[in-house]
């Protein structure tokens, strides 16, 4: 019997041992296949910004080469220089650093009790607000921008930062407050209801154990409204009438002339320096957007 | 002081239920920038001194100095009358003007160019100059320049600024290849660019290269030297298109070069300017046809030991070609025209313009400005543009209502397709004449 039984696990284990073999190879195969595919995406994604770099620190020889490095073969810091010489590029980033800043704080602050209203309270009303606040994404923006200077200037608004930041709160609240709507439902109802049956009230419930479990939401979403107005272009462009409160992207423009032709190292050296703030938020609270993303992403 | 200035006009308070919503506006936390809200009531002044807000759209280096400069000394010679200078961009102005048009908030004083102004003009957001004009200016620019400003007899912009297309050529290729050297006073025919392009193509180097991204303007601008007009004008007012056998010299050697003879390169068909440069430096193309300021990035981005030089371009039955002026323009809604106009004559006195051109590497429109010595040296060639400033005429189309819907639906599809060799004359004309009436005759009703 135990000879039986030690041929028979023998006769089973050496079909095995090859498929386990192919298994393994199969999953090491698909592993390689999938870091491949990630490098060439990384690579796909980085390259318009290495590329930035590149032209950034180039002279206009090297620029104007039918051959173009990667490396520039005189580096030179020149077109920084002509970049900040020839348009108010500190003042410009100071500005849509405000109206970024400012706006994404209001859209936060407004969208968080809606979201939870919208997600805690679901009836006819908040299936009609859902539905509405997607399709108002749906408008373009040149249908509503005429009529939004209207207004605007009724209330002294236009040519103002404050006017560009109540735009740029209202423009972002829908999809901030869609977004926010996905993490206040994942966060379960029972926290709440513990909470409640520990005696806390609804505020004390809200401030110290919802918010809290939002908190990386409200970060990522925070950061979408932040980068939204911080590339804004045209409401920017429209509302703006003083050099003085002109926002970067606008300022970059600036650097482009007639038939497109552009001044294009000091364009590539504004444009780097418009990137690097979206660059470093997101370096910096990386870990919460990823947290946050994952609250939102999946239903408990 | 020349002028009387006009005692600021008061804004309107804003009535109780302004007043609550910009308290209900105040209770935001953005309403801590609220002041700048206030800007916009002090534009016009305090103590009767008046800001004017002038547009420009200088881009480069030069030329923003040179704006930036005149503006400070127009503001130190006239304490009364300021103007502010307002960055705008040529990527944006048309978009931007319209909005701001429509909202009547627009810059007092405007830079564009002709081929933008129609729109403008016909809806009455630019002021008619005619009668502000100062005699010196009137008199100083010729009448082919005014004539591309005018727009139902109304001039609504000073043309101050214009750029020939020419050829700029590698001159070792030019020299080496034995053709004959062009000149303003003795140009090439069409044919003899034809040839000169055959003789100029060798292995690795096609003998012109057209940048064509933008056919149309390219197409019609040049087609006025074989007296193409494409458009015009009947009896009754009414504009229609025409592709008669005038108007085709230019498109069928341009197609001949890039289909038949294979004297100029098919993947430049798509290219800017701007984007030809490498390869003409790399020797791949002896002629690029561009328009005259591209030599500042010639001069910047050449190799070292680049020979190049510029010809004037071809000539049919005469050396004509369209051109759409930079403008200066005075909004409709500005209350201090005058002013605005006594600005831009200041701008626009020939030393000024001189500096204005030169900053842009373009052609100044003032016959007085045209005489200055800095225009006729042989360096950079600015002699050889300058020669040409006589030939340049309002571009055809500019004036045409419905003109842009039609350049973009129809004839750039129209000539890329033509150009690239996927579709006959027949088809064009088709196209540019059937089609495009179809579009203009919406915009004639």
């Amino acid at each position: 019997m135990s000879q039986v039984s030690t041929v028979r696990r023998a006769g089973r284990k050496s079909p095995v041992r090859p498929a386990g073999r192919r298994t393994a190879a199969r999953r090491t195969a698909t592993r390689t296949g999938q870091y491949a595919a990630l490098l060439a995406y990384l690579a796909f994604l980085a390259f318009p910004f290495l590329w930035l770099v590149s032209t950034a620190f180039k002279p206009p020889r090297e620029l104007g080469s039918i051959h173009p490095t990667w490396i520039p073969g005189a580096p030179t810091l020149d077109n920084f220089r002509q970049a900040f010489t020839q348009q108010p590029l500190l003042t410009a980033a100071g500005n849509s650093l405000l109206a970024a800043a400012v706006s994404a704080v209001i859209a936060i602050v407004l969208a968080t009790p809606m979201a939870y209203v919208l997600a805690r309270h679901r009836g006819r009303l908040a299936r009609a607000a859902t539905g509405w606040v997607v399709i108002s994404q749906a408008f373009p923006l040149v249908l509503v921008i005429i009529p939004l200077f209207l207004i605007l200037k009724n209330f002294h608004l236009v040519d103002s930062r404050a006017g560009l930041v109540m735009v740029y709160a209202v423009w972002s609240l829908p999809f901030a407050l869609w977004m926010l709507t996905g993490y206040v439902r994942a966060v379960p109802p029972e926290v709440e209801e513990a909470a409640a049956v520990d005696g806390a009230g609804r505020i004390r419930t809200l401030v110290s154990v919802t918010a809290p479990l939002l908190a990386p939401g409200i970060v990522a979403t925070g950061l979408f409204a932040f980068i939204t107005a911080w590339n804004e272009f045209f409401f920017a462009l429209v509302l703006l009438k003083s050099p003085e409160k002109q926002t970067l992207p606008v300022v970059l423009t600036h650097f482009i002339g007639t038939e497109g032709v552009a001044d294009l190292g000091p364009l590539a050296a504004a444009a780097l320096l418009a990137t690097l703030p979206s660059l470093l938020l997101f370096a910096v609270i990386q870990r919460r957007i990823t947290g946050g993303m994952l609250a939102g992403a999946v239903k408990s | 002081m020349p002028y009387e200035s006009e005692p600021p006009r008061p804004r309107p308070r804003p009535g109780p239920a302004r007043r609550r919503l910009l308290a209900a506006a105040a209770a935001l936390p953005a309403a801590a920038l609220l002041p700048g809200c206030s800007d916009d009531r002090q534009r016009r002044g305090r103590g009767g001194r008046i800001t004017l807000r002038f547009q420009s759209l200088a881009w480069q280096q030069d030329s923003l100095k040179a704006n930036r400069q005149l503006v400070a000394e127009w503001n130190r010679r006239h304490p009364d009358v300021q103007v502010r200078y307002v960055q705008g961009a040529w990527a944006t102005v048309h978009d931007q003007l319209l909005t701001s048009f429509e909202g009547g908030e627009a810059p007092d004083i405007i830079h564009d160019a002709t081929d933008d102004l129609a729109d403008f003009a016909y809806g009455g957001d630019l002021a008619d100059l005619t009668t502000l004009l100062p005699p010196r200016l009137k008199a100083d620019i010729p009448q082919q320049s005014w004539d591309t400003a005018t727009f139902n007899g109304r001039i609504h912009g000073v043309p101050f600024l214009q750029e020939p297309r020419v050829l700029i050529a590698n001159r070792t290729k030019l020299h080496r290849s034995g053709v004959r050297i062009p000149a303003p006073e003795h140009p090439w025919t069409w044919e003899e660019f034809a040839d000169a392009a055959q003789r100029l193509t060798h292995r690795g180097t096609y003998g012109v290269a057209w940048p064509l991204k933008e056919p149309v303007s390219a197409t019609l601008n040049l087609a006025l030297s074989t007296g193409g007009r494409v458009f015009h004008r009947r009896p009754d007012g009414k504009v229609e298109v025409r592709f008669d056998a005038v108007d085709q010299v230019v498109p069928r050697t341009i197609h001949h070069q890039v289909n038949v003879a294979r004297t100029a390169s098919r993947s430049t068909l798509g290219m800017g300017g701007a984007d030809t440069l490498p390869g003409f430096f790399a020797g791949r193309y002896a002629m690029v046809p561009l328009g005259f300021s591209y030599r500042q990035q010639i001069v910047q981005q050449a190799p070292d030991g680049f020979d190049w030089t510029v010809l004037p371009a071809p000539k049919g039955t005469t050396l004509d070609q369209g051109v759409s002026p930079q403008t200066l323009s005075v909004a409709e809604d500005c209350p201090y025209k005058e002013e605005a106009m006594a600005f831009i004559d200041f701008l626009l006195r020939p030393p000024n313009m001189v500096r204005l051109a030169l900053g842009d590497w373009l052609l100044p429109t003032g016959r007085q400005a045209l005489q200055d010595p800095a225009l006729h040296v042989a360096r950079h060639d600015w002699a050889t543009g300058t020669a040409l400033a006589g030939a340049l005429r309002s571009a055809p189309a500019q004036s045409v209502r419905g003109y842009p819907e039609w350049k973009d639906k129809i004839a750039t599809p129209g000539l890329q397709e033509y150009y690239s060799g996927a579709i006959g004359l027949d088809a064009l004309r088709q196209r540019l004449v059937e089609d495009g009436n179809l579009v203009l005759a919406r915009y004639q009703r």
